[in-house]
């Protein structure tokens, strides 16, 4: 088992796995949104109090959910990198940042789709929402540094001790927001008011929390695959790949036309 | 320890022969902090309740001005590089350059802040521990940023760079920091706040030396 996973750390052993998975993970995620997304559309009822507004939740909570596995992820493989200084880790946490960006994204702007009709504001400075704005900065910040930085080998490891010193302060900004915000004023508005979720409403909330799960993986894998392909430009592997050969074929052919 | 006491007197030295720098960023939290009332308006009772806030902010982005210079001009003529290859462990040497960092760029803000405050109309223990704050909460400024400006070292606009990272990292020291002057004005006694920020600085002087050593070799490695 040890074995095979320092067989698959190498991105040339990778490269066809992840080639393998991708499309796997990816009509995962497509049929569990579907699934997810009929249960919450048009099975679960509307809610006495939220009336068919609240039905945005089905897409917000689970992206919220992800924006903070996403970063986990990420500091998990920095860790790996770190250590064992593999190469790999270093791809996979360049290949997740992106998602885990657009999942924070769309957290913010999903609860601020909600937020208008249900509180009558876009924005509050609740302790959740401006944990997940700062959340959305690390995942910039993380990326422009890694795309800052020329030598991949570098940023890699840059971007590393930074994924980790942000994981490292994630629970203390939350926990610092929480408490500058009580001590200003009680939330007005709690995002935990009437946990007594309708049963088929939570079903289609954990449907599409594993559906956005698996699109996350998708999306890395799929990603991790183009980043081995720039780095390993070089090598002989990737100049034998079938499509590669295949699209300098088709480049020679259009050089030769021009 | 006698490397450690070594480099803080040369970046003292050194600095203190080139006073611009240091006056800069202490002249950049004078004006800041003008800045605002002229702004807001010049209502005391407004002034007052966010006097807090601005201040800490203000010391936030002055602190912020000189980290860039914190490692380049090391590394630039190769002193950052001899550290690395000296028998003492680098982590020490960059926890004494972050203590230079911090008694140049944090203690002025320190020592200035009470003045300032009386521009707002602070009333004298808001004054103590505003002062209070800004000494337990700048060496986290200067700790946390010492990371960000070992990973940006020599990178492409480095400078908008280490604000981008950084200034996320500075929330709970700005958060702690300004509440627990506000929880003094409030009467609800600023130990709380205080307290969490002596923690803070407990643990980012355990972690940051070393994860800046650790940056700073990536940095030199390429």
């Amino acid at each position: 088992m040890i074995q095979k996973l320092f067989f698959y750390a190498s991105p040339q052993n990778f490269y066809p796995l992840a080639g393998k998975l991708w499309p796997v993970f990816a009509c995962l995620a497509t049929g569990l949104t579907v699934w997810g997304l009929w249960l919450g559309m048009f099975v679960a009822p509307a809610d006495f109090q939220q009336g068919q507004g609240y039905r945005i939740i089905f897409v917000h909570v689970p992206v919220s959910w992800m924006s903070m596995v996403i970063y986990l992820a990420m500091a998990f493989w920095a860790l790996l990198g770190l250590t064992f200084n593999t190469r790999l880790s270093g791809m996979m946490t360049k290949a997740l940042a992106p998602t885990g960006a657009i999942c924070a994204f769309l957290s913010l702007w999903t609860g601020a789709l909600w937020g208008k009709p249900m509180w009558g504001t876009w924005w509050v400075w609740d302790a959740r929402l401006t944990s997940e704005l700062i959340l959305f900065f690390l995942y910039l910040g993380h990326i422009a540094l890694t795309s800052a930085i020329d030598d991949p080998r570098r940023a890699d490891k840059a971007g590393g001790i930074l994924a980790l010193v942000g994981a490292l302060n994630v629970p203390v900004i939350y926990f610092s927001v929480k408490w500058w915000n009580t001590l200003h004023q009680g939330a007005s508005v709690s995002l935990t008011k009437g946990s007594s979720m309708a049963e088929v409403m939570l079903e289609a909330m954990l449907i599409m929390g594993v559906a956005f799960w698996m699109y996350a993986v998708a999306m890395a894998l799929y990603r991790v695959r183009s980043i081995i392909l720039v780095r390993e430009r070089h090598a002989q592997w990737v100049a034998e790949l079938p499509e590669v050969k295949a699209q300098m074929m088709k480049n020679t052919a259009g050089g030769a036309n021009a | 320890m006698s490397a450690f006491v070594a480099i803080v007197k040369r970046d003292l030295t050194l600095a203190l022969r080139r006073k611009n720098e240091v006056i800069t960023s202490v002249f950049f939290f004078v004006v800041v902090a003008a800045l605002f009332p002229l702004g807001i308006g010049p209502e005391m009772n407004t002034l007052r309740l966010v006097a807090p806030g601005i201040l800490w902010v203000g010391a936030l982005l002055a602190s912020m001005l000189s980290l860039g210079r914190m490692f380049a001009t090391d590394y630039a003529d190769g002193t950052l590089e001899q550290m690395a290859l000296s028998p003492n462990s680098l982590s020490l040497l960059v926890a004494a350059k972050i203590l230079a960092h911090w008694l140049l760029s944090g203690l002025p803000l320190v020592l200035l802040a009470p003045i300032l405050g009386l521009q707002f109309d602070l009333s004298s223990n808001a004054l103590w521990v505003l002062t209070l704050s800004l000494l337990l909460g700048t060496p986290v400024l200067s700790l946390i940023g010492a990371v960000g400006a070992a990973l940006t070292l020599g990178v492409r606009g480095g400078d908008v760079l280490l604000s981008l990272l950084v200034l996320p990292l500075y929330v709970p020291a700005l958060v702690f920091g300004a509440g627990a002057v506000q929880a003094e004005i409030s009467g609800l006694g600023a130990s709380a706040h205080l307290s969490v920020l002596a923690a803070l600085v407990l643990v980012a002087a355990v972690f940051s030396p070393w994860a800046s050593a650790a940056s700073l070799r990536i940095a030199l490695e390429s």
